[in-house]
């Protein structure tokens, strides 16, 4: 069936070669982390499933919304993007902790408990980002 | 403190960031003649039978991390709902928290719709979440239960495939549990029948592998409610340990007794009063 149209709206997954983003402070690879530079491990993905983990929601997405479209036309999709657009606009500034209730919400994520909602809790996370050079990646000025 | 190299909060969820730091660690170490920990693992004994009038779950209670007994009373019948319950094989952690999160998406889905969840749900939940994650969680599950469309019994492999068949029996001792429910399994047993038939299961599965041993637990589901025997059966083999090493006051006999008074005398005393009011 045509999905050419959707895909154009949809964001594209990450792609096997983008993993390298070990970078550590002033711009050296952090050694200690990600162990020792190689090309190798920038190319390609060090785990079975970090790519597959990486765009799960995304394909799960992209599959859910062809389906819809097939079944009832373009409206039902577009519409359902067009909700969660809406709703992913209401959260806090980058550094600070957002609740994501509308979205959750809409995506039946306040239904169901996985391994998203136990394992490495945002809220508790151990680094905290420079306020002023998050707002700058968000806005897309880096 | 604030870091500049991090743009957007980590997501969450499962993180590889050690996955290269670890793989380089064991190379080291088998270099050097030790190995990292193995973890605990319930290579086990499960088995299940559907019979008249419910569903018979059994399993042993052994649980080993590489050559050593790591629990002797392992409970491996994990609660799943109130009319499913479920034995679990394979890592021991990935199976209770396997277990653990079905059982609350499950509980989650009876408060929103006033029911008792079916185990095709449970069983449809597992599915997907094993499949997800392609067989890195070694969780090798028999979902037993009894809801409105009547009594079933599936098996859940650790990449996702399932089987639904009126006996089953997984774990390292399940061909010898096998032989066993092969031979005698028959269509409607009777519920006594069929929980000596599980019992003969898992203890042939006791006698013949190394992982599985000790105690059998049983597990029996009705349309009226769960009956979880633990344990339906003890080892012969019970090892006499004292679990109190205090001795008692008199074990050591008194020579000699000696009494110094320590004198203090009082310096200062202030008194400061409280206000309780």
């Amino acid at each position: 069936m045509n999905t050419r149209g959707l895909r154009s709206q949809l964001k594209d997954s990450v792609p096997v070669t983008g993993m390298g983003q070990q970078v550590g402070a002033y711009g050296v690879q952090d050694t200690l982390r990600s162990g020792f530079s190689s090309v190798k491990n920038e190319l390609l993905p060090s785990h079975a499933l970090e790519l597959s983990e990486k765009n799960f929601q995304l394909n799960q997405d992209k599959m859910n919304f062809s389906n819809l479209r097939n079944i009832q036309g373009l409206h039902a999709p577009l519409k359902l993007q067009m909700e969660y657009r809406a709703a992913r606009q209401i959260q806090r500034l980058p550094f600070l902790q957002s609740s994501h209730l509308a979205l959750d919400t809409l995506k039946g994520n306040d239904e169901s408990i996985s391994f998203e909602d136990i394992l490495n809790d945002p809220s508790q996370s151990e680094m905290v980002g420079e306020p002023h050079i998050m707002m700058e990646y968000k806005l897309g000025l880096m | 403190m604030a870091l500049s190299n991090v743009v957007e909060t980590p997501a969450s969820g499962f993180n590889f960031e050690n996955v290269c730091r670890n793989v380089a660690l064991e190379g080291l170490l088998q270099g050097g003649q030790t190995k990292a920990p193995k973890p605990m693992k319930t290579g086990t004994t499960i088995a299940g039978v559907l019979c008249k009038n419910g569903v018979v779950l059994g399993a042993d209670t052994r649980a080993t991390s590489g050559e050593v007994v790591a629990d002797k009373m392992c409970a491996k019948i994990h609660y799943i709902s109130p009319n499913i319950y479920c034995c679990g094989a394979g890592t021991a952690a990935d199976t209770e928290k396997t277990t653990d999160l079905l059982s609350s998406n499950l509980t989650i889905f009876s408060m929103n719709s006033g029911r008792n969840p079916r185990v095709v749900m449970a069983v449809n939940i597992l599915q997907d979440m094993l499949f997800r994650y392609r067989g890195q969680i070694g969780a090798s599950l028999i979902l037993g239960g009894v809801d409105c469309t009547g009594n079933h019994l599936y098996k859940v492999g650790p990449y996702g495939s399932i089987d639904n068949v009126p006996y089953l029996a997984m774990g390292s001792g399940d061909l010898a549990a096998l032989g066993i429910l092969e031979d005698r399994f028959k269509a409607n047993m009777e519920m006594e029948e069929a929980k000596e038939l599980v019992r003969d299961a898992i203890h042939s599965g006791i006698m013949s592998d190394l992982g599985s041993g000790n105690n059998i637990d049983i597990c029996v589901i009705t349309k009226q409610g769960v009956d979880y025997i633990r344990p339906y059966q003890e080892s012969e083999y019970k090892d006499k340990r004292q679990r109190r090493y205090k001795y008692r006051p008199g074990t050591t006999s008194i020579l000699t007794e000696k009494i110094v008074p320590l004198e203090l005398e009082v310096v200062q005393e202030t008194v400061q009063r409280m206000d309780t009011a």
